[in-house]
C-alpha cells in the first residue's frame, strides 16, 4: 500500500489542456474521490496515475518513487474500468487469475489466491462461467477480483458503478467501501456523482476545467466550499446564491441584502462590488418576524422534509424545511438564515472570501 | 385478425419467404449439381441429347482425371493379363490401358500450397497492419488507407504486363513463391480494410486492462486482441482463400509447369483424347472440396463477417 503525491501534473492533447497543474496528496490507505463534471480532467488524472496516459509535465510519486514517465507494468497499480473490461474470451476464474499469470506465479498459488478472492467477493459459484452472461453486479465483482488478487500498491477506479442500475449501485457502493475498509488499500475513485463521493470518500478533490477547485474531507467541502463552482456542484439541491452589491471589510459580522441585515461569520478579507451570499437550503428557515420577504413558487414534498422554492429580491432560492410546516404556493414568507453557515463569494472570480468559519478549511486546501 | 404482431411474420409470410429462399438456393446450386453429376457420367451420357438426368453412375471421369492412358486394339487386349485393379478395369472397358498418373494431383497440391500460403501471409500482414491503423497515430493515415484500397480499383489483370515483366526479371515466373507473393499483394488491401473494421470494434479498454495486469503491449495484442478478432480473421481468410484459389488469369499468364495451379490445368484436360467432359467435371468437383470444407468450418464466422458493422450490439 502506498501514499500517492501529485505535483503540478499537466496534460495537453494537442491544443487542448485536459489537466492544468494539479497538485494533491493521497495518504496511504485513503479512499480518495476525484469528483467533477464530465470533461473536467478527472479521468485523465486517474489514467496518468495508472500510467495509461503520460503527463505532459509534472510529477507523480507512488510510495516515494517518481513514476510519471514509467510504463504501466512497472507501477504495480490495479485499475477497475467503467465498463469493467473483462476479457470476453475467458471465464471468470481465468479473468481473475490473468494478472497473476503475467507474474509467472505457480498454478497452485494462483488457484489458492483466486479461491481466496472469490470467497471475499462471494463469487465462488460463478468461477467457471463465461463473463458474457454475468449480471452487472457480478461483472463488477469479477473486475474487483481481478484488481485485488494481485495486492497492488493502489487501486484506480474509473466510475466503476456508472454502468450499474440505481438499485444495484447502492449495494455495490456499500460492498466497495466495506472491501476497502477490510483491505485498507489506497484507492483513487473517479466519479461525477457528488452523492457517491460524499458517501464513500475519505477525501474529495473537486475538479473543473482541468483544475483542482477544492481538496478536503467531504464535510469540509460541503460546509465550506472554496468556490462558487464547488458550492453549486456539491449538494442537492445545491447552495443558494443571493447576489448583491456591497462592501465587506475585515471584521464585519453582518451584511445587508436589499436593506435587510443578516449575520455572517467574521470576515477576514476586504471586498467590494458584486458579491454572492451563499447559504445551504437546510440553513434557510421561514421566520414570520423577518422582514426579508419572499414568495413561494413551488413545493417538493420529500417525506420528512420539503424543498420550498422562494422568489426573493436577490434571486430564487430553495429552502429545506420540515414537512410538518404547512406552506402554500403563492404565499409570502419571511426568511432567516443561520448566520454561522454563510459563505460570501466574490462574484467575478468565484472564490470564497476568508472568514473565521472557513479559514481552517481554505487555508490548507 | 387475432394475435397480429408487427415484428413476428405470419405463418403465410413465413411459407412464402421460405419458398422464395429455397427456390433461389436451388437455382444457384443447379450448375454446381450439374457439374458434380457430370463427373459421374460416362463420356457418352455426358454429351447425350436430350441431357440425361438419370444415368448409370461411372467413375470413368475420375479415372481419366488422375491417369494418362494409351489406346489399345482389341487384339492387343487379348494378349494382356486381366486387369488387377478396379481402375485398370474401367480403363480397359473403354479400350485403353493406364500408362501413368496424370499431373492433376501435383497441380492440385500447387493450388493448396499457393492458396493457403498466400491466405496465411495476407492474414498475417493484414492483421498487423490493421492493428496499427486501428490503434496508433500514423501520419497521413487516411491517405495510406486510400492508397491501399486503390489497388482494388481496377481489375488486377490490368497490371498483367508489368507484372509479367517484373516476374521475369526477378526469376519468379512459374514459382510457388511468385504466386504466393502475387496473391498476397492482391489480397492485402482487402484483409487490411476488413480487419481494421473488426479491430476497431474491439474496445481499447481490454488492452489497457492487459497492460494494467502486467502484460506488454505485444502480449496484450496477441493474448487479448487476437482471440477477439478471431471472427474477423476467419471470415477475411475465407475471402482471401476463395480469391487465391479461384484465380485464373494470372495463373495462366505466370505459371505453366512446376507452379501451375489447378484452374489453368483443368481446361487442358479437354483435348487429351477428345472432349473428356466427365474428367473436367471431376476435376472441378475435387477442386471445390477444400474451399467447401474451409468455408463450412468457418461458416458461423462468415455470416457474422458479412453482416459485421450492420447492427451495433
Amino acid at each position: 500500500m502506498a501514499q500517492i503525491i501529485i505535483k503540478n501534473l499537466r496534460k495537453d492533447f494537442g491544443n487542448f489542456t485536459a489537466v492544468k497543474a494539479s497538485s494533491f496528496t493521497i495518504e496511504d490507505g485513503e479512499f480518495f474521490m476525484l469528483l467533477g463534471p464530465s470533461g473536467c480532467g478527472k479521468t485523465t488524472t486517474l489514467r496518468m496515475i495508472a500510467g495509461l496516459e503520460l503527463p505532459t509535465s509534472g510529477e507523480i510519486f507512488i510510495d516515494g518513487e517518481e513514476v510519471s514517465q514509467k510504463p504501466v507494468s512497472q507501477r504495480d497499480i490495479a485499475f477497475v474500468f467503467q465498463m469493467f473490461a473483462l476479457y470476453p474470451h475467458l471465464n471468470v476464474r481465468q479473468n481473475i487469475s490473468y494478472p497473476l499469470k503475467s507474474q509467472g506465479m505457480s498454478k497452485a498459488n494462483i488457484s489458492a489466491k483466486v479461491a481466496e478472492v472469490a470467497q471475499i467477493l462471494g463469487i465462488e459459484d460463478i468461477l467457471k462461467k463465461p463473463v458474457g452472461g454475468l449480471s452487472g453486479g457480478d461483472r463488477q465483482r469479477v473486475a474487483l477480483g481481478r484488481a485485488i488478487v494481485r495486492e497492488p500498491k493502489a487501486f484506480m477506479m474509473d466510475e466503476p458503478l456508472g454502468a450499474l442500475d440505481a438499485e444495484f449501485r447502492e449495494r455495490m457502493s456499500e460492498e466497495l467501501r466495506a472491501l476497502h475498509d477490510r483491505m485498507g488499500a489506497t484507492t483513487v475513485y473517479v466519479t461525477h456523482d457528488q452523492l457517491e463521493a460524499m458517501q464513500m470518500g475519505d477525501k474529495i478533490v473537486v475538479m473543473n476545467h482541468g483544475s483542482v477547485e477544492q481538496f478536503g474531507v467531504p464535510q469540509q467541502i460541503y460546509d465550506w466550499p472554496a468556490t462558487l463552482f464547488v458550492a453549486d456542484f456539491i449538494g442537492s439541491p445545491s447552495m443558494n446564491f443571493l447576489e448583491f452589491s456591497g462592501e465587506i471589510s475585515k471584521g464585519d459580522t453582518q451584511v445587508a441584502l436589499s436593506r435587510q441585515v443578516f449575520g455572517i461569520p467574521a470576515q477576514l478579507q476586504n471586498a467590494k462590488g458584486d458579491l454572492v451570499f451563499g447559504v445551504r437550503p437546510e440553513h434557510v428557515s421561514l421566520d414570520d418576524n423577518s422582514e426579508y420577504i419572499g414568495e413561494i413558487m413551488a413545493i417538493e414534498y420529500l417525506g420528512t422534509t420539503q424543498i420550498v422554492t422562494i422568489k426573493t429580491l436577490n434571486g430564487v432560492i430553495k429552502a429545506r424545511i420540515s414537512a410538518a410546516k404547512i406552506v402554500e404556493v403563492g404565499q409570502n414568507v419571511g426568511l432567516a438564515f443561520d448566520p454561522q453557515t454563510i459563505t460570501i463569494f466574490d462574484k467575478a472570480s468565484g472564490v470564497a472570501l476568508l472568514s473565521e468559519a472557513n479559514k481552517g478549511v481554505l487555508d490548507h486546501g | 385478425m387475432s394475435g397480429f404482431s408487427v415484428t413476428e411474420p405470419s405463418k403465410r409470410q413465413k411459407w412464402i419467404s421460405g419458398l422464395l429462399v429455397i427456390s433461389y438456393a436451388l437455382i444457384t446450386i443447379m450448375p454446381l449439381l450439374w457439374i458434380i453429376g457430370t463427373g459421374f457420367k460416362s463420356p457418352e451420357d455426358a454429351i447425350s441429347y436430350p441431357p440425361k438426368v438419370i444415368f448409370e453412375p461411372s467413375l470413368e471421369g475420375y479415372v481419366n482425371l488422375f491417369t494418362t492412358r494409351t489406346r489399345i486394339t482389341a487384339s492387343m487386349e487379348g494378349n494382356l493379363p486381366p486387369p488387377d485393379t478396379w481402375y485398370e478395369q474401367i480403363a480397359r472397358n473403354s479400350g485403353t490401358i493406364i500408362s501413368g498418373p496424370s499431373r492433376y494431383g501435383q497441380r492440385f497440391l500447387n493450388s493448396v500450397i499457393i492458396g493457403f500460403g498466400s491466405t496465411f501471409l495476407a492474414i498475417f500482414f493484414g492483421t498487423l497492419a490493421a492493428y496499427a491503423f486501428s490503434r496508433f497515430k500514423i501520419p497521413i493515415k487516411d491517405d495510406l488507407l486510400f492508397f491501399i484500397l486503390s489497388t482494388r480499383m481496377m481489375p488486377p489483370i490490368a497490371v498483367a504486363i508489368p507484372m509479367f515483366l517484373m516476374f521475369r526479371q526477378l526469376g519468379l515466373n512459374d514459382t510457388h513463391l511468385g504466386m504466393i507473393l502475387l496473391y498476397t499483394a492482391v489480397n492485402l488491401s482487402l484483409s487490411v480494410w476488413l480487419l481494421k473494421g473488426f479491430i476497431d470494434e474491439i474496445p481499447f479498454e481490454y488492452e489497457e486492462a492487459a497492460l494494467i495486469d502486467g502484460y506488454s503491449r505485444f502480449q496484450a495484442f496477441y493474448k487479448v486482441v487476437l482471440p477477439q478478432a478471431a471472427t474477423g480473421i476467419a471470415s477475411t481468410a475465407i475471402f482471401c482463400l476463395i480469391f487465391a484459389w479461384n484465380e485464373y488469369a494470372f495463373a495462366v499468364l505466370l505459371t505453366s509447369g512446376d507452379a501451375q495451379t489447378a484452374p489453368p490445368f483443368i481446361p487442358t484436360i479437354i483435348g487429351v483424347g477428345g472432349k473428356d467432359w466427365p474428367a473436367v467435371a471431376a476435376g472441378a468437383t475435387i477442386f471445390l472440396i477444400p474451399v467447401m470444407i474451409f468455408t463450412i468450418l468457418l461458416r458461423k464466422h462468415l455470416l457474422r463477417g458479412i453482416t459485421f458493422g450492420a447492427v451495433r450490439k
